[in-house]
């Protein structure tokens, strides 16, 4: 049973990753606001986050979270509405996920190196 | 109790999928069901309407139809609480093959519970001695909530997920194999949450929760889905899926 045992395993990182994202999201907007309402500037913000190794390691595991977590739930959702299963569909997803882990690794370089 | 206009207007489908919508005047009575109404129009009106129904009290759970856009049991379902302006429409329940009028095919909804392992398996001969079953237990607990289920089909006409895909097992099959994940007395509990994995099982349930705000015995399959997906996690982790 290769397809009950794969997915289960999508079920499962789903949710861990909802898990993980609900608490970045929460962190993630409270920096935003603090941020924002401080009214720091661009600049500002750049001194703080280049080279501070907490930051880095709290947004690469955020974006891991997102590779993880959207391309899951939109191949429920290419199977339900455009009738996308099989090896195709989850070969494309798979590489949205490298996408995803490539333009949130690019926003990382930038932010902190 | 007093009623409205003296006549309902009753537009009920005729024929099979290509079928069409004939109105009907029906006389308005007391306490009258949407089921009554129906078989007004058969003996009265139209000997060639096909409809089915057995107990007419809510047992046999053979009489749902879709009455104003809503899966319901016709027998169970006053025509005072479901008429907009003295109208009713009536429709065979969705998600299921027309075999004629309001008459669907329920072959696939219950060949999805032979596929959920919908069959109790136990190991005991008439030789043992009784099973002791603790009724206190959570595992009871959660086999009594859903054990009521009738199979009547209303919850695997008003979900989604079924529309979308044709070869999810649906709620009603779903809880039914929950109820028997959690009777200790059965021993296909690994077999069976294999067979309701995988994308046409429980995994794909979007936790709408139509099948549990319309199941007429007030059961909640959702819940069970819930429970087969953490049954199945917990499997997988023990590397038994």
């Amino acid at each position: 049973m290769q397809n009950a045992l794969l997915e289960a395993r999508l079920w499962l990182a789903q949710r861990v990753s909802a898990a993980v994202l609900g608490i970045c999201v929460v962190v993630h907007l409270i920096t935003i606001i603090y941020a924002t309402r401080g009214g720091l500037s661009a600049a500002e913000i750049l001194a703080r986050t280049r080279g501070n190794g907490p930051w880095l390691a709290f947004y690469a595991v955020f974006v891991l979270a997102v590779a993880v977590h959207v391309p899951i739930g939109l191949r429920a959702i290419a199977a339900e509405w455009l009738g996308w299963r099989g090896r195709t569909g989850d070969a494309l997803l798979i590489t949205f996920s490298f996408a995803l882990v490539a333009m949130g690794f690019g926003a990382i370089w930038g932010l902190f190196f | 109790m007093p009623v409205g206009a003296q006549f309902l207007r009753v537009s009920v489908w005729r024929g099979t999928h290509d079928g069409r919508y004939v109105e009907y005047r029906v006389p308005r009575q007391t306490s009258q069901t949407v089921l009554d109404v129906v078989t007004h129009i058969q003996r009265k009106l139209d000997s060639t309407l096909a409809y089915r129904y057995a107990c007419r009290v809510g047992m046999c759970g053979s009489c749902a139809m879709t009455v104003n856009g809503v899966a319901r049991w016709t027998c169970r379902t006053h025509v005072s609480a479901v008429a907009q302006d003295d109208r009713l429409e009536i429709a065979p329940l969705a998600n299921l093959p027309v075999v004629r009028d309001l008459v669907t095919d329920m072959r696939e909804f219950f060949d999805k519970w032979t596929r959920a392992k919908g069959q109790f398996q136990g190991s005991r001969t008439r030789r043992d001695d009784f099973a002791a079953v603790n009724p206190q237990s959570k595992a009871s607990q959660a086999l009594q909530a859903g054990i009521e289920c009738i199979g009547c089909g209303v919850c695997y006409a008003s979900c989604d997920v079924v529309g979308w895909r044709a070869d999810y097992l649906g709620p009603a099959a779903l809880n039914r194999a929950w109820t028997l994940i959690n009777d200790t007395r059965d021993v296909a509990r690994i077999e069976r949450l294999r067979a309701i994995s995988g994308d046409a099982g429980c995994h794909s349930c979007h936790t709408h929760m139509s099948c549990t705000e319309r199941c007429p015995k007030h059961i909640a399959p959702t819940a069970s889905i819930a429970g087969l997906k953490r049954a199945t996690a917990a499997a997988m982790v023990k590397g038994d899926l």
